[in-house]
Parts: structure tokens; sequence; C-alpha cells
């Protein structure tokens, strides 16, 4: 049951008995989650993102359209079998107040009918993958947890069985914004053991870039605005309704989406400390770029010297270098990487190895040149 | 006023009487209780037939006991049935109304996350609704309890067979001999006091998960003033 299963919308309508025609909760939605990835919905209030998840464990039956979860149509399945292969956070977390964390947690294993010690052994290793001990939690009621640890709760009961397919409705949606950060990075750490394939709502388009490997943006009437990565969206929105939603600062966003390790740094030159200052000066002054960058034999960084501060004679000194500029590591979103530049008094971050060592240099303008091509092919 | 050694000759009497009294309100309580959840459950989602079971219900309620009691001496003679009959007529509304109200407090998000946890429609009334209406289940018990064991002594009327400590109410009316009226009153009223006591022990061994609820509501309530 752990394998991972893609789920399809193929033409998937759902309009509520007594509405008006043409105003759909779902309008005409085809798309494909392949197996193992995040598939975020995001909109505004109303634009049917509850209603689109439901329809994928028959909580709500569509209008017209039809589902796939693996490759068979949901509306051929028994509902409650397809329910506990399908793991289900709902929107206002919904534990059930007269059964302890632990009862909780089982609930979905209990129904499949597992023997008590491996429920046990299952619930605990959840509660600890949610970053809740078990020996502390395992016996309390929801109504002695705060908000966060309920929501940790209930991601961890959605999980139980393992199952293959996983809807989340806004599962941070009621915690402060540390505590949110906190279980995004938790869910996508998660992930990458897991792999399962996921629907996740949020309202939030923030999230929905942090979390989604593809987004779904939907507007009003349950119409699908625009389906892509999220640095598709960010540098082509498909419409003005797109644009607006995710927001003026787009083009930031997309820095938040690019790390240091996707650019090629650039060489700068190097010198280490007794070496020929005379040598060095020669080669800094043919340099357009007008720093020298001292370094241990290492590889380590020491700091700059401005090219007409090296001496013409004599042997570069460790005291000679101002320290360095930020370190950036590989892993550093570009976002960070500017916001570090404009921090500090160089116009260049120096990138390094695991091992603190030298390997190139990135500077303000090479993080807005990177973001130049995609936003240029919209027109 | 108070005759003691005819008190102290009628001991066995009470004894008798109070178990008759005992039994002849449990019969009444435990055969509404389990005719009431049987239709509140079944009426539950169900809008029209639920403001029907209400209304009917309600109507019962209305009745005189002790017309109630004469009117069904034709018809099933002077038996337990005439006896038990009215008392559990008069169990329904408590029960019926107050199965419905703990059905109602169920949160919608509870039952939402029930199905779609993948719960048969019957397994989630037995595991979830049933367990989370049980505070009001177990109030209404309480309540139903109470006045049916009050109700019983009207039951007197219908001889000496029946009404338990009701008999030595009427017996004492009838002979003008207050001390026999005391004799049944007072213990009746022990009675009722003594099963409420009991049932609310049950209720909090049932809901221990109400007791955090509490502290987490009482907490809220701290912080909001
Ligand atoms: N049971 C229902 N009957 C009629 N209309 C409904 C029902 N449930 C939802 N709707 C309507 O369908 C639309 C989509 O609702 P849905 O709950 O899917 O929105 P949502 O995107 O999840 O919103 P939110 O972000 O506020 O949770 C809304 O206009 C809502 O009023
Ligand atoms: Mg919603």
């Amino acid at each position: 049951m752990s394998r991972a299963a893609r789920v399809v919308f193929e033409h998937v309508s759902k309009r509520y008995p007594g509405t008006a025609e043409g105003s759909g909760a779902v309008d005409d939605l085809s798309l494909e989650v392949p197996a193992g990835t995040t598939c975020v919905l995001v909109g505004p209030s109303g634009c049917g993102k509850t209603t689109t998840l439901k329809l994928v464990n028959r909580l709500i039956e569509p209008t017209s359209g039809r589902i796939l979860v693996g490759d068979r149509d949901v509306a051929g399945r028994d509902p409650i079998v397809l329910r506990r292969e399908i793991g289900y956070v709902i929107q206002q977390v919904g534990l059930f107040p007269h059964q302890t964390v632990g009862q909780n947690v089982e609930t979905v294993p209990r129904l499949l009918g597992w023997d008590s010690g491996r429920r046990r052994a299952r619930t605990d290793e959840l509660l600890e993958l949610v970053g809740l001990p078990a020996a502390r939690y395992r016996d309390r009621y929801p109504a002695a947890l705060s908000g966060g640890e309920r929501q940790r709760v209930g991601v961890a009961r959605a999980l139980a069985a393992d199952p293959p397919v996983l809807l989340m409705d806004e599962p941070f949606g009621a915690v402060d914004p540390l505590v949110r950060e906190r279980l995004q990075n938790e869910l996508l750490s998660i992930q990458e053991g897991l792999a399962k394939t996921i629907l996740f709502v949020t309202h939030d388009i923030d999230e929905a870039i942090k979390m989604g490997d593809r987004v779904a943006v939907l507007e009003g009437g349950g119409r699908l605005a625009q389906f892509g990565t999220p640095d598709e969206i960010l540098a082509n929105p498909a419409s003005d309704f797109v644009a607006r939603f995710v927001g003026a600062d787009r083009g930031l966003k997309r820095l938040a989406l690019a790390r240091v390790g996707d650019l090629q740094p650039a060489d700068v030159t190097i010198a280490h400390p007794g070496d020929s200052a005379a040598d060095a000066r020669a080669r800094v002054v043919a340099d357009p770029f007008p720093y020298l960058l001292l370094l241990y034999a290492d590889g380590q960084p020491i700091g700059w010297i401005g090219g007409k501060d090296v001496p013409g004679d004599g042997e570069l000194a460790e005291s000679m270098a101002v320290s360095a500029s930020p370190l950036l590591d590989r892993h550093t979103t570009l976002k960070d990487a500017l916001s570090m530049l404009l921090a500090s008094s160089v116009q260049a971050g120096i990138v390094v190895d695991r091992r603190g060592a030298y390997q190139g240099i990135v500077t303000a303008d090479m993080i807005t040149e990177r973001m130049r091509p995609a936003a240029e092919s919209r027109s | 006023m108070i005759d003691w050694p005819w008190m102290a000759d009628h001991l066995d009497e009470l004894a008798f009487r109070l178990v008759q009294h005992f039994f002849l309100a449990a019969i009444a309580v435990g055969v509404g209780f389990v005719i009431s959840l049987a239709a509140a459950t079944w009426v539950a989602r169900r809008r029209r037939l639920r403001g029907l079971l209400v209304g009917t219900s309600s109507v019962l309620y209305t009745i005189p006991s002790l017309a109630l009691f004469a009117a069904l001496v034709p018809v099933t003679g002077l038996s337990v049935l005439t006896a038990e009959i009215p008392l559990v007529l008069y169990t329904l509304l408590i029960f019926v109304r107050n199965f419905l109200a703990g059905l109602d407090s169920v949160a919608p998000e509870v039952l939402e996350a029930a199905d779609a946890m993948g719960y048969s429609p019957r397994g989630r009334l037995v595991r979830v609704e049933l367990p989370l209406a049980l505070p009001l289940i177990v109030g209404g018990l309480r309540l139903a309890s109470v006045s049916t064991i009050g109700l019983v002594t009207v039951s007197g009327i219908l001889g000496d067979r029946f009404g338990g400590l009701g008999f030595f109410i009427f017996e004492g009316y009838r002979r003008v001999f207050a001390t026999e009226i005391w004799f049944g009153g007072i213990p009746a009223i022990l009675l009722a006091v003594a099963v409420d006591l009991v049932l609310l022990r049950v209720q909090r061994r049932l809901t221990p998960w109400a007791a955090s609820e509490a502290v987490a509501t009482g907490r809220q309530a701290a912080g909001a003033s």
C-alpha cells in the first residue's frame, strides 16, 4: 500500500444543488499529480479547494468528469475502502476529543484490523516523526494540546496506515508563522523520505511555492487559472488574476526558489599570505574586478584587499585584508544571498564548499541576471 | 407526632417496598432508554421524522400521570404493564431530547474526520457519535431516573401490588397517619438522590476526556476575562 499512486482529474466539475448554472464549486478541472509529488491547490477563499480534495476520497461526488487514483476510477470503488487508503488532514483538524492522541493516530490501522502491538509501534513511530515524543503525548486528550500540537497529531493520523495518497487541507492554517515554518520544513523532510502523492491546500501563495512540486492556482468558481511548477507560475503568470494573486514581489519570490548552487560562480584574483605583493598587484590591476581575495593555504577565505591597497613590494600579510564578505553555501537561496549582499559593503559573496574552502564569488548582478531570461520570455 | 415504634415494626415491609420501588423504576428507565436510543439514532439525521418523534413525546409528557394510570386499567388490567407503560412513556421525552442533543453536540469537523478516515456509518455511530454524546446521554439517564423514582409512587393508585414506597403514602393518606406518609416519602427522596449520585460517578468514569476539556475551557474562560 505504501507505493505512491498518481492522482488524475479529468474534466471534473462539481455544482452544489441549488446553485446557479455556471457558478460551480469546481469547474472543468483537469490536472495530473504524478506519483510521489506534491501538488498545491492555492486560491482565494471559496474558490473550491476543499471541494476538490473531497472529490478525491468521495466525501463529495462530482457532477461530471472522473478522478483516477493510481489507475482506477474512484467512482467504481467502495468509498470506505478508498478512504482508508487515502490520508486526510481536514481543515479544522477534527481530532476525536474522546480519544487520546495515541488512539486518534491509530484510527485507520484499527479500522484495517492491525493487531494492537503493531498499532502501538506505528503510533509511537509517527508521533516521533511529527516531533511529539510518544511517551509524553500518547495518553493525552486533544483538549490538552496546543493548536500546533493538534495539527501535528492530525498529520500523524493521516499518515498512520502509510497511505500512498495524502490530502491535506490547510494543515498548518491555525498556527503562528514560526511554528508554521517549522511544520512546513518537517513535512518537507518527511516527504523526502516517504515520497507520497500529496494534494496540499492553502490560500497562502508563499506556502504554495515552498511546498509544491507543482502549483494549481484556482480562481473563483473553481476554475483552474494556471498549473505549473512554482518557478513557471512566478516567471510567467498566465493571467492578470494569477499575476495579482502571486503578488507584485513575484520576482523576489522566484529568488527564493533558486539556490546559489544553481549559479556558475565567477573567479576573482586570489592570493595567499606570503605571496609576492608586486605579482598580486599586477594581476589584480589587470582584472576588471578590482579586489584581491586573500585565502589561507586550505582555501578558507581571510578577506579582501582593495586593488589599490596592494603594496608595490614585499609579501602579502593576513593583516592587510579586511574581513570577508558574506559566505554563501550552495544551498543558500538567492533571496537570502541577495539580502546578505545588500546588507554588507562588498558587491560579492564568497561561495564556499562544505569544508569552508573558496569556490568562487557571486555578485548581485549575477543574481539579477539569472532572473532575467525567463521574465523576458513572457512577452 | 411521629410514631417511632410503628416504624420499627415495619422495617421488613420498608425493605420490600424499597426493592419493589427500585425495580419498577429501573425497568421503566431501562426500557425507555433502549427505545429512545434506537429511535433517536434512527431519526437523528432525518429532519422530518425527528420533528415527529420530539412532537409525539412532548404530547405524551403532558398527559397527567394519574389519568394515564387510570385510563390503562380497562386495557391492561391491574398488571405490571399498567404500571410500567406510563412510566416508560414519561421517560421518552427526557431521553429523546437528551440523546438528540448529545448527537447534535458532536462537532461537524469530527464527523467529517470520521468519514474521511473510513468509518462505516455504523462504526461512526458506535465509536464516535455515541461516545461523544455520552455526557448528555448519562445526563438524560440521571434526569429520567430521578423523575421516574418520583412517579413510581403514583402507581400506588393501582393497589397494594404496586407503588413501591408510594404504597405507604397512599396508606398513610387513607388512614390519616402522618408517620406512614413520611415512612414512604423520605426513603423515596433518598433513593432518588442516591441513584443520581451513583450515575454522576458513572458519568465521570465513562468520560475521562471531559475532564481535560473542562480544564481547557476553564483556561480559555480565565484567559478571556
Ligand atoms: N455543502 C455545500 N452546499 C452548497 N455550497 C457549498 C457547499 N460546500 C461548499 N459550497 C460552496 O462551494 C464553494 C467552494 O467551497 P470550498 O469549501 O471548496 O472552498 P475553499 O476554496 O476550500 O475555501 P476556504 O479557503 O475558505 O476553505 C464556496 O462558494 C462554498 O460556499
Ligand atoms: Mg477550504
